[in-house]
């Protein structure tokens, strides 16, 4: 071992730069660097609208899913208590319609960008990327509409 | 793992994971718990049958964890928000996560015996 490389390696555990003039640094593209796959400005900025999305939907989800969850499990006896003429009496305030809907719409889209951006990270492969996207869009639409029929259509005297 | 690294395997660090997983915990929930609650469309014997599986013993202590992954993920959120938003978030990280891990304990033990009374009940008797 060269008197060299042992200096290299002093300095390298002590926090110092392991590169010079001769042994430069390996040059990383700067991320927001514009590339000839980038498209123009008019792809408009979907990553910053579902980034402010996250925050602002956040903000409500908070009201509403403490709320919702402080009436459905801590209050009253917490869980002895729902049944079908809990969800009736609920549901028979527009203000407790308009509350669930809202919470519905906001928590799914909030919770399907979450996991779009969990797909993004961890699956490597673009197909396996595209494929569990699909799922998870078609699984988001279907879980929303449904709500939302129930919410809409719901009959207290069905039998 | 390198040293002097502000952010890998510290407080930035495993709140992102826990807040990750937590999220994805919610979200599964989220699309099962949309699924039961149709039922009330089926009839009240069907919702009412499936409602009887969230008063066992298991699954009343599975709510528990959903409240600690939520009021995580909430609190957390909270703080996510004035890292990005307020001047001196970034500064005051460290200390907003120990804030809400300490919110998270008291409510957490507030919650205790609401959530659970159903099976403290049924099990302890009274």
């Amino acid at each position: 071992m060269s008197a060299e490389t042992t200096s290299a390696e002093a300095t390298a555990t002590e926090g110092v730069s392991l590169y010079d003039v001769d042994n430069p640094a390996p040059v990383i593209e700067p991320p927001r660097k514009r590339t000839k796959k980038t498209g123009s400005a008019s792809r408009g900025n979907f990553e910053m609208q579902a980034w402010l999305f996250m925050r602002l939907s956040g903000i409500v989800l908070v009201v509403l899913v403490l709320g919702h969850l402080l009436i459905q499990l801590v209050l009253d006896g917490g869980v002895s208590k729902i049944g079908f003429a809990f969800v009736a009496g609920r549901w028979a305030s527009p203000f407790w319609q308009v509350w669930d809907l809202l919470m519905l719409w906001l928590a799914m889209l909030h919770g399907a960008n979450g996991l779009r951006t969990v797909i993004n990270d961890y699956a490597q492969r673009d197909n396996t990327r595209f494929w569990l996207k699909m799922l998870l869009y078609t699984a988001t639409v279907f879980t929303v509409l449904l709500g939302t029929l129930v919410i809409f259509t719901f009959d207290p005297n069905i039998s | 793992m390198p040293a002097g690294t502000l952010y890998r395997g510290r407080e930035g660090m495993w709140s992102w994971v826990a807040h990750r997983v937590t999220g994805v915990l919610i979200f599964f929930f989220l699309f099962v718990h949309v699924l039961d609650t149709a039922l009330v469309r089926v009839s009240p014997e069907a919702y009412d049958n499936v409602v009887a599986t969230y008063k066992t013993p298991i699954v009343n202590v599975m709510e528990y964890g959903l409240v600690a992954a939520i009021l995580f993920h909430a609190l957390n959120g909270l703080r996510v928000i004035a890292v990005d938003f307020w001047a001196k978030g970034p500064k005051y990280q460290k200390q907003m996560l120990w804030t809400v891990v300490g919110v998270w304990v008291v409510l957490m033990a507030g919650a205790f015996y609401p959530v659970l009374q159903h099976t403290l009940r049924t099990l302890f008797g009274s």
